[in-house]
C-alpha cells in the first residue's frame, strides 16, 4: 500500500475542502440576492484593510487559538471535546474571581494569577466528563454537551445572585481594577503607533502563540504526548503497552479544559475588563472547526484561527455595510466543519487512490 | 396549590413536552439503527423556520408542515450522506448540521422578511388551532374528571395528538414488525443483517429519513403550534434535551414518553415558579433549567441503572472488512 504525499494530506485536501465551503457560501449569498464578490471585498477590507481591522482579527484569532488547541489536544487522545464553550465560560469565572479577590499591583502578576484561575476552572469543568469517560464509560461528547448547558446555568446563577454589584441590574461582575488591564497593541513599543486605542488585541495573543509552541512540545516531544498519541491511535495497543487509559484520558482532557479556560485572559481580562453573560460568544464551538481545519497540529491551529478571526471580523463588517447578517459566518463555519470533518472521505478517497495509482505506475515504468 | 393550578401546570407540561417527545422519538429511530444524531436541534430549527415562513406566506399551516418537514429532511440527508455514504464522523456531522441550521435560518429569514431573523406573526389558518375533543364542553363541570378531560386532554393542537400516537406506533414498528427487527439489528450487528442479504445502507438511510420527519414535526409544532411564527434560535437547546431524554429512556419508546413529559414538567414548573422555596434551601431558576442535563450526566455515569446505547452506534459500516 503506497502512502499519499504528505503535502496532499496537510495542505491540498484541507484547502480543497475550504474552497468547497467558500463556493457553497458564495452560492448562498447569491441566493439571498447579494453579490458574493462584493461580500468578499467588504470582508477583506473590513478585516485586513486597516490596523483597526487587523486588531480585531488578531483579537478573535487569540480566542480561537486557545479553543482550537483545546479541541486538538483532546483529539490526539481520540476524545472529542465539544465542551470548550462551557470550559471557557467557567474559565472566565475563574479569571473574574481571581481578579476581584485582590487589589493587584501590576498586570504582570495579575496575568499569571488570572491564567492559573482560568486554566484551573476550565480544567475542573472538563475533569468531571473526563472522569466519567475514563472510569465509567459515559460518552464524552454527550457529557461535555450537557456540561456546556450546566456551565451556562452556573454562570447565570453566579452573575445574577452572587457577583452582581449592589444596585446594579446588569448580570455582570464589577469592573476589574485598572492595574489588571492588559497592555493592548496600542501600548506596545514600535507597533503601538499603528494600532488605535480601541483595538482589543492584547498581550494574550503572545500567550496564545506560546501555548501553540508548548502544545507542540507536549504532543511531539514528551513521554506524555507520545502516550496520548499512542492511545489515540489504538486504545488496545496502548493498553497492551502498559499505558493507563484512565491517566491518558484524564491528562488530555484536563489540559484541553485548561487551554479552553485560558481563553478568558483574552476576552474577560484583556477586553471586557469584567465578566458578562455569554462572554465566550461561541468561540468554544469555533475551536472545533479550527482544530479540524488545522489537522490538530498547533501550527495548523494557528493558521486556522487566523482564518476564523478574519471571518469573524469580516463578518461583523459585512453585517454593518450590507444586508447580509453576520450569521453568514455560522454557515461558513458549519460548512468548514462539514467538509473537513464529516465529508472528509468524499475528496480523500479519490485523491488518495489517484496518488497511489500514479506511484504504482511510476514504479512499474 | 389547588387542583386547577395542577391541571394548568400539567397542561403546559404536555405542550412543552411535545416537541421534546417528537425529537426524542426521532433520535430513537436513528440511534437504534446505529447512527448517532446530535443534530436533532438543527433539524428542529430548520423545520421551525420553513414551517413558519411558508405558513406566513401561504396562510396555510399544512403547507407550512410540508415545508418544515422538507427542511428537516434535507439536513437528515446531509447527515446520512456524511455518516453512511462517506463513513464520516457522525458526531462532527451532527455538530455541522446544528450550525448549518443556526446560520441558514437567520440568513434566509432576514433576506425574505427583513424582520431581524424572524418570520411574520402567524394567525388564523397559518397556525394549528387547538382541537376540542368531543364532549369537552359538556363534562367541564364534572368534579375531578371534568377538568382533566376538558383542560388537560382536550384543547391541544393536532401535532400533540400525533406525537402521543407516535409512542405506541414506534413501539409497534420497532418491536413487532420485520422492518423494526432489521432496523434494530442494523444498530446492533450490521454484519448479520448484511449476511442475510439486506442492504445496511438502505436500512440506515430509511431510519435517518424517519428521524428527519419526526424531528421536523417537532420543529413545526414549535413554530406553528406552541408559538405563532419562527424566532431566531427558537429551539433553545430542545434538541439536546431530547437527546438527554433519549439516554434517560435508554433508547425505548414508552420510557421516552415519560422522560420527555418529565422534562416538559420541569420547564413548566420553572416557568411558573422561578424560585422554589423548599424551606431549607431555595432552588434558583437556573438550577431548575439545568436539571435535565444534570440528570442525564447522572444516568450516563450509571448511578441509576446503566444506559447502554446500541452496540454499532457511531460506527460506519464497511462491507467486507
Amino acid at each position: 500500500m503506497e502512502k499519499t504525499p504528505k503535502w496532499v494530506d496537510v495542505a491540498l485536501i484541507p484547502l480543497l475542502n475550504l474552497l468547497i465551503a467558500f463556493v457553497i457560501s458564495g452560492i448562498v449569498v447569491l441566493l439571498i440576492g447579494e453579490d458574493p464578490i462584493k461580500a468578499i471585498k467588504v470582508m477583506v477590507s473590513g478585516a485586513l484593510g486597516s490596523p483597526y481591522g487587523w486588531g480585531y482579527t488578531l483579537y478573535y484569532a487569540t480566542n480561537f487559538i486557545f479553543t482550537g488547541l483545546a479541541v486538538a489536544v483532546a483529539y490526539h487522545a481520540s476524545q472529542f471535546n465539544i465542551g470548550g464553550e462551557g470550559q471557557a465560560t467557567l474559565g472566565g469565572l475563574g479569571v473574574a474571581l481571581v481578579l476581584l479577590a485582590f487589589p493587584w499591583p501590576h498586570w504582570t502578576i495579575a496575568l499569571i494569577a488570572a491564567m492559573a484561575g482560568g486554566a484551573i476552572f476550565g480544567a475542573a469543568w472538563a475533569a468531571i466528563p473526563a472522569y466519567l469517560q475514563a472510569k465509567r464509560g459515559s460518552h464524552i461528547v454527550i457529557t461535555t454537551i450537557m456540561f456546556n448547558f450546566i456551565g451556562a446555568a452556573v454562570l447565570n446563577y453566579m452573575l445574577v445572585n452572587v457577583l452582581r454589584p449592589r444596585g446594579s441590574m446588569d448580570p455582570a461582575t464589577a469592573r476589574f481594577g485598572p492595574a489588571t488591564h492588559l497592555p493592548t497593541f496600542h501600548d506596545f513599543p514600535l507597533i503601538g503607533q499603528f494600532f488605535s486605542k480601541s483595538v482589543p488585541a492584547n498581550v494574550s495573543f503572545f500567550v496564545a502563540i506560546l501555548a501553540c509552541y508548548l502544545v507542540w512540545v507536549l504532543i511531539w516531544r514528551t513521554k506524555l504526548g507520545f502516550e496520548i498519541r499512542a492511545f489515540g491511535r489504538s486504545e488496545t495497543a496502548a493498553r497492551y503497552a502498559g499505558i493507563s487509559p484512565v491517566k491518558i484520558v484524564m491528562a488530555a482532557m484536563l489540559i484541553s479544559g485548561g487551554l479552553a479556560g485560558l481563553m478568558a485572559i483574552n476576552n474577560v481580562m484583556g477586553e471586557a475588563h469584567r465578566l458578562v453573560l455569554n462572554s465566550v460568544e461561541g468561540a468554544g464551538f469555533i475551536g472545533i472547526a479550527v482544530a479540524l481545519m488545522g489537522r490538530n497540529h498547533p501550527f495548523g491551529v494557528f493558521l486556522a484561527a487566523l482564518l476564523f478571526g478574519f471571518l469573524y471580523q469580516g463578518g461583523g463588517e459585512l453585517a454593518l455595510e450590507t444586508t447580509i447578517p453576520r450569521e453568514l459566518i455560522t454557515v461558513i463555519q458549519a460548512l468548514v466543519i462539514l467538509f473537513t470533518g464529516a465529508f472528509d472521505n468524499m475528496l480523500r478517497a479519490p485523491i488518495e487512490s489517484f496518488f497511489v495509482a500514479r506511484a504504482n505506475a511510476r514504479k512499474e515504468a | 396549590m389547588d387542583f386547577a393550578t395542577i391541571i394548568e401546570i400539567l397542561d403546559s407540561a404536555v405542550r412543552l413536552g411535545t416537541p421534546l417527545l417528537l425529537a426524542c422519538l426521532a433520535g430513537l429511530f436513528s440511534e437504534r439503527a446505529g447512527i448517532f444524531d446530535i443534530g436533532l436541534e438543527g433539524k428542529m430549527l430548520m423545520a421551525a423556520f420553513f414551517s413558519g415562513a411558508v405558513a406566513a406566506v401561504t396562510g396555510n399551516a399544512w403547507l407550512g408542515l410540508l415545508a418544515g418537514v422538507g427542511g428537516s429532511m434535507s439536513l437528515a440527508f446531509v447527515h446520512g450522506l456524511a455518516s453512511i455514504t462517506f463513513r464520516g464522523n457522525q458526531l462532527i456531522s451532527g455538530v455541522a448540521v446544528n450550525f448549518l441550521a443556526s446560520g441558514f435560518t437567520v440568513l434566509i429569514a432576514q433576506s425574505w422578511f427583513h424582520q431581524g431573523g424572524r418570520t411574520p406573526q402567524l394567525s388564523g389558518n397559518g397556525r394549528f388551532d387547538p382541537i376540542t375533543l368531543p364532549g369537552a364542553e359538556a363534562v367541564k363541570d364534572v368534579p375531578f374528571l371534568g377538568p382533566i378531560y376538558s383542560n388537560l386532554l382536550s384543547g391541544h393542537s393536532i401535532l400533540v395528538y400525533v406525537a402521543f400516537a407516535m409512542v405506541p406506533i414506534t413501539w409497534w414498528v420497532l418491536f413487532r414488525t420485520r422492518f423494526g427487527l432489521r432496523l434494530r439489528a442494523v444498530g446492533e450487528n450490521p454484519e448479520s443483517v448484511d449476511t442475510a442479504g439486506i442492504s445496511v445502507i438502505r436500512m440506515r438511510y430509511t431510519a435517518v429519513a424517519i428521524t428527519g420527519v419526526l424531528a421536523g414535526l417537532g420543529g413545526v409544532y414549535l413554530a406553528t403550534g406552541l408559538a405563532a411564527g419562527f424566532v431566531k434560535e427558537m429551539t433553545a437547546g430542545r434538541g439536546y434535551i431530547a437527546l438527554a431524554a433519549l439516554i434517560f429512556a435508554k433508547w425505548r419508546p414508552v420510557p421516552a414518553l415519560g422522560a420527555t413529559m418529565l422534562f416538559g414538567l420541569l420547564e413548566a414548573i420553572s416557568n411558573r415558579y422561578p424560585n422554589i422555596d423548599l424551606g431549607v434551601v431555595t432552588l434558583p431558576i437556573q438550577f431548575m433549567q439545568a436539571v435535565p442535563y444534570i440528570l442525564t450526566v447522572i444516568i450516563l455515569a450509571g448511578f441509576i441503572g446503566k444506559a447502554i446505547p446500541p452496540r454499532a452506534g457511531g460506527q460506519p459500516y464497511v462491507k467486507e472488512r
